[in-house]
């Protein structure tokens, strides 16, 4: 096949994919969102204009002022520095909890998809087991064996998250531990684990990624109602879900204690499933067969 | 079916792709016709545009090829109809055969169905009537038992069968034209011998015009009455399939009727041709074979495109180099 | 011919050996590898089994190339995939340089995996897309530790790629920016890195332009002449195979059916299916394409699930007779190192050819 299809192929497309997601105005909004969060989660508590339980009894539940432009809670507490302080528990836990799900539903996926057999069965049982049942039942079930805490949550979030990963995971090593340049490796006399670790995952990342993007912004969600449950993350330490919480009963007398924590709930989603879907339009296996094709015509 | 004149004609077409590094031409001033009851052969390998210059001629190019020239259908302009005009003219006159049967054929619907869809579709038979010819088609190509197999899926059927049905399906419509693109490429030689001869008796039968890509010499000789040879988007040789044969003069057809193995010299170097077939995005200024001519006959070549030169008796050739003076038979 | 009058097949080696001399092992060029009553099956539908590979011996000697020739279900790239025990045999033996590896474990496997090596059809599939050229071809280096360190591994890929005709500075590119040809010669220098015994090249050139396809096989040639190389030659093009071949095996359902040199099959050949064969593929001459009258086999090739009684290419046989639905022939000598399964072998042919008319 002549050289012409170097227009469209692999190694291109990470480039190809970023000047793509550069166009997208939507795209470009959610991952500038996730740029502030990020900033904002590691400076948190440098950022915020007062401390996040410095109580003053003098402007307790005060209306959004200069002083307070988020107002204040039924403590005196600034909300806008609560808000801010919270970004960063925000954010470890959903990078933890879903870096946890991560490893331990890729390397599930990795060897169920690649081995097949009695060891794919037993494991997906396994994960769908895990799958069906409700996420928050399960978080829940996890953190009244372990207690509540911040260390809780995101081990359940992790858990409970770890199926789709799998799932995911499976489903890409399926297809690609089928592709001739895995035969081959195998007629070289690759080890299993050298053809897992060098042939099969780097060509699942797309996928991955999309569907990291994704549980990020669920993981988020997950600890907001954790929190709001009461069981992630514990008072006096400052969590968007908890402040929900905190801030149920006052929902008409003092509204800004519960929208200012919801809309940076539902902005950090948003954000995080914005990038995730342009980054599927653009990593898509669609892309590949365009190119295949064109290297039909031979 | 009209009368005299060319089934399908085109003159100058030109292809071109707008791509990130610039205009690729896949396809650049190509002329050729096919008559009544003709086989023209269109030769070439990937990235000579023998596979576009039909798709474009037919209006099935992606949105983003721009397309320039003149193909007339039946003695009226193609290109210049509106699309909803030009896909029903398409759709009653042209029959089209591609490579692999089993995507062009819907895996979940049987193959009764798709033979009679295009019936139905563009000569208003009812449901009943457009079923008795599918299954008169499914017979003509050699399906056995057709009225009992109306029913079942490609799935459960070989793929030269599969092929068959594509080809029942082209037909349903009694085309003026059958255009198959390597038709035969991914069935096996025995199973190709069937579907050529099945082609070539259905067009005595039906006198159907039939335009067959391929870059298989060997098919090339069975069945083709006009060859046209093409490299780089443009054709560079064209003529009656004896005299090709006979007398090849540009020094591409020369090189690909060498290049392959022949029993009388088994054994021994083959004449290969150096270097890849050119990306359309890469065009050399002069004949876009010169970077890998074994002859280089005539330094022109180079720098200038040869024009399409006459040979005698219908043959041209897109070269500066006379190979004809020099005496050298083929 | 009267099949009781057939010559008498010395006793033990009733089980047809495809190639080289009758001789048995010792005498002639070394065996490099070998099948005995190979079969392969695959688990198939409602519990029957698809017998891909159903009793196919055959040796490969060193410094020879033996062609594997056949359509669609013969069962030509199953065998090739089961030399290197990249699927597993149902039955038979399968020996490597001398060693009995049908059993091998996959750990001991890997050190079989060096001896032999493939070179597969699709150049593009076969190369890791994410890996640069240099780190494919050095792949088996790594592997089986070959090389002492990376500057060594670089001094053989840069060898090999001389080896087969590209530029160094193709090394560190990927698959995508190279054309078919050039893949293809990636795969034979990734084939080579280990210095294998065997070779086996599963329809090398199928996937590759025209004007390639004779620079490859040029390669290949080359290569085998300068380093003693052995192949395993496998493909369905007849006329790439009469020119690259040795032996050539002929193969229909899962069975050989002829074997010999290439010209005693591909001009006298002794099995009608063999003939069918020949006179289908098209030859690059009108005159003799309008002239020719193909043998027309009936109907399509038999389901390997279930095969025929008897002979297995009775039913699109233009000369099979009540005789051959009853006894299923096995390969025996037609001429010196010619041989073919069927009861009526040569007179079938005849038989076969005169139905048409002519060749």
């Amino acid at each position: 096949m002549s050289g012409h299809e170097a227009m469209s192929d692999h190694e291109s497309s990470f480039r190809r994919a970023v000047a793509t997601l550069r166009r997208d105005p939507l795209a470009v909004a959610g991952a500038v969102v996730l740029a502030v969060l990020v900033v904002v989660g590691v400076l948190g508590p440098w950022l915020a204009p007062s401390g996040t339980n410095d109580v003053d009894v003098n402007h307790m539940l005060a209306h959004p002022t200069w002083a307070h432009p988020f107002g204040t809670d039924e403590l005196g507490r600034d909300v806008l520095s609560r808000v801010i302080v919270a970004a960063r528990v925000s954010l470890e836990v959903a990078v933890v909890s879903v870096g946890l799900a991560l490893a331990v539903g890729v390397l599930i996926g990795l060897v169920s998809g690649y081995y097949r057999g009695w060891v794919d069965n037993a494991l997906m049982r396994c994960m769908d087991v895990l799958f069906a049942f409700p996420v928050l039942l399960l978080a829940v079930a996890i953190v009244a064996v372990l207690g509540p805490g911040l260390t809780t949550a995101m081990v359940a979030i992790g858990v409970v998250y770890a199926p789709i990963f799998a799932r995911v995971t499976r489903a890409s090593v399926l297809s690609v531990r089928e592709q001739v340049f895995v035969r081959a490796a195998v007629s070289i006399g690759t080890s299993d684990a050298r053809i897992m670790r060098r042939h099969v995952l780097p060509n699942i990342a797309a996928p991955l990624i999309v569907q990291t993007s994704l549980s990020l912004a669920f993981a988020i969600l997950s600890e907001a109602a954790l929190s709001f449950l009461g069981l992630g993350v514990q008072p006096p330490a400052p969590s968007w879900g908890r402040m929900l919480y905190d801030g149920r009963g006052f929902v008409t007398d003092a509204w800004w204690l519960g929208v200012f924590p919801g809309a940076a709930i539902f902005v950090t989603v948003l954000a995080f499933n914005l990038v995730g879907d342009a980054l599927r339009d653009v990593l898509d296996p669609r892309q590949l067969t365009l190119s295949e094709a064109r290297r039909s015509t031979r | 079916m009209s009368g005299t004149g060319p089934v399908l004609r085109l003159d100058d077409l030109t292809v071109t792709f707008g791509t990130r590094r610039g205009p690729a031409q896949a396809v650049a001033g190509v002329s050729w016709e096919v008559g009544r009851g003709e086989t023209l052969a269109l030769v070439g390998e990937s990235g000579s545009g023998k596979s576009m210059s039909v798709l474009a001629a037919t209006g099935l190019t992606p949105r983003s090829a721009r397309v320039a020239g003149q193909v007339q259908l039946l003695g009226e302009d193609l290109l210049a109809d509106t699309e909803p005009r030009r896909r029903q003219r398409r759709g009653r006159h042209i029959g089209f055969v591609f490579q692999d049967p089993m995507t062009s054929l819907n895996p979940v619907l049987p193959i009764g169905r798709q033979v009679s869809e295009a019936c139905e579709e563009h000569l208003g038979m009812t449901r009943r009537q457009a079923r008795d010819r599918a299954v008169e088609l499914l017979d003509l190509v050699g399906i056995p038992s057709a009225r009992e197999r109306i029913e079942a899926y490609p799935h459960q059927f070989s793929g030269g069968m599969r092929q068959r049905v594509v080809i029942a399906m082209a037909l349903g419509c009694d085309p003026d034209l059958l255009i198959a693109d390597e038709p035969t490429t991914a069935l096996d030689v025995t199973t190709q011998a069937q579907i050529v001869e099945l082609v070539a008796s259905l067009q005595e039968r039906l006198g159907t015009a039939v335009v067959w890509i391929t870059h298989d010499l060997g098919v090339v000789a069975g069945i083709a009455d006009r060859v046209a040879v093409m490299y780089g988007g443009r054709i560079v040789e064209q003529a009656r399939v004896d005299d090709l044969f006979a007398h090849p003069s540009h020094p591409y057809t020369e090189a690909l009727l060498a290049a392959r193995p022949d029993p009388a010299h088994a054994g021994g170097e083959l004449p290969a041709i150096s270097g890849s077939p050119p990306s359309p995005l890469d065009l050399p200024p002069g004949c876009a074979f010169w970077p890998r001519c074994p002859v280089r006959g005539d330094a022109r070549c180079e720098h200038e495109l040869p024009p399409l030169r006459e040979v005698g008796g219908g043959h041209v050739v897109r070269t500066f180099y006379r190979s004809e003076d020099i005496g050298r038979s083929a | 011919m009267n099949p009781e009058a057939r010559p008498e097949v010395s006793p033990d080696r009733s089980r047809s050996t495809g190639t080289g001399t009758d001789t048995g092992a010792g005498t002639g060029p070394e065996v490099v590898a070998e099948l005995d009553d190979l079969r392969v099956w695959f688990p198939g539908p409602h519990g029957a089994s698809v017998r891909a590979v159903d009793g196919v011996s055959l040796q490969v000697r060193r410094g020879e190339t033996l062609g594997l020739v056949g359509e669609s279900g013969s069962g030509k790239s199953t065998t090739g995939l089961a030399l290197l025990r990249l699927v597993d045999p149902t039955g038979g033996r399968i020996r490597v340089t001398d060693e009995d590896v049908t059993g091998w474990s996959r750990r001991r496997l890997r050190t079989l995996r060096r001896r032999v090596a493939m070179v597969f059809q699709d150049p593009q599939a076969s190369l890791d897309p994410r890996r640069t050229i240099a780190s494919s071809i050095a792949e088996p280096l790594v592997v089986h530790g070959l090389r002492a360190d990376a500057a060594a591994r670089r001094r053989r890929v840069a060898e090999l790629l001389d080896m087969v005709g590209l530029r160094q500075d193709l090394a560190d590119g990927h698959p995508h920016e190279l054309s078919g040809g050039q893949r293809q010669r990636v795969g034979i220098a990734r084939a080579l890195a280990g210095e294998p015994d065997l070779i086996v090249l599963d329809e090398p050139i199928a996937s590759l332009d025209l004007s390639v396809q004779a620079q490859v096989m040029n390669l290949l040639r080359r290569l085998q002449r300068d380093l003693g190389l052995t192949y395993l030659f496998i493909a369905h093009d007849l006329a790439a195979v009469e020119h690259m071949s040795d032996r050539v095996a002929v193969m229909y359902l899962g069975r050989i059916v002829e074997t010999g040199t290439p010209a005693q099959i591909y001009r006298e050949p002794a099995h009608p299916y063999t003939a069918a064969l020949l006179s289908a593929v098209p030859v690059a001459d009108p005159q003799v394409e309008r002239q020719r009258r193909r043998i027309v086999l009936h109907g399509d090739i038999p389901s390997p699930v279930n095969p025929p009684s008897g002979c297995r290419f009775r039913t699109r046989c233009p000369a099979a007779r009540d005789a051959c639905a009853e006894h299923d022939p096995e390969l025996f000598e037609v001429s010196p190192g010619h041989r073919a399964a069927c009861l009526f072998a040569v007179e079938a042919v005849e038989e076969t050819r005169a139905s048409t008319g002519s060749h």
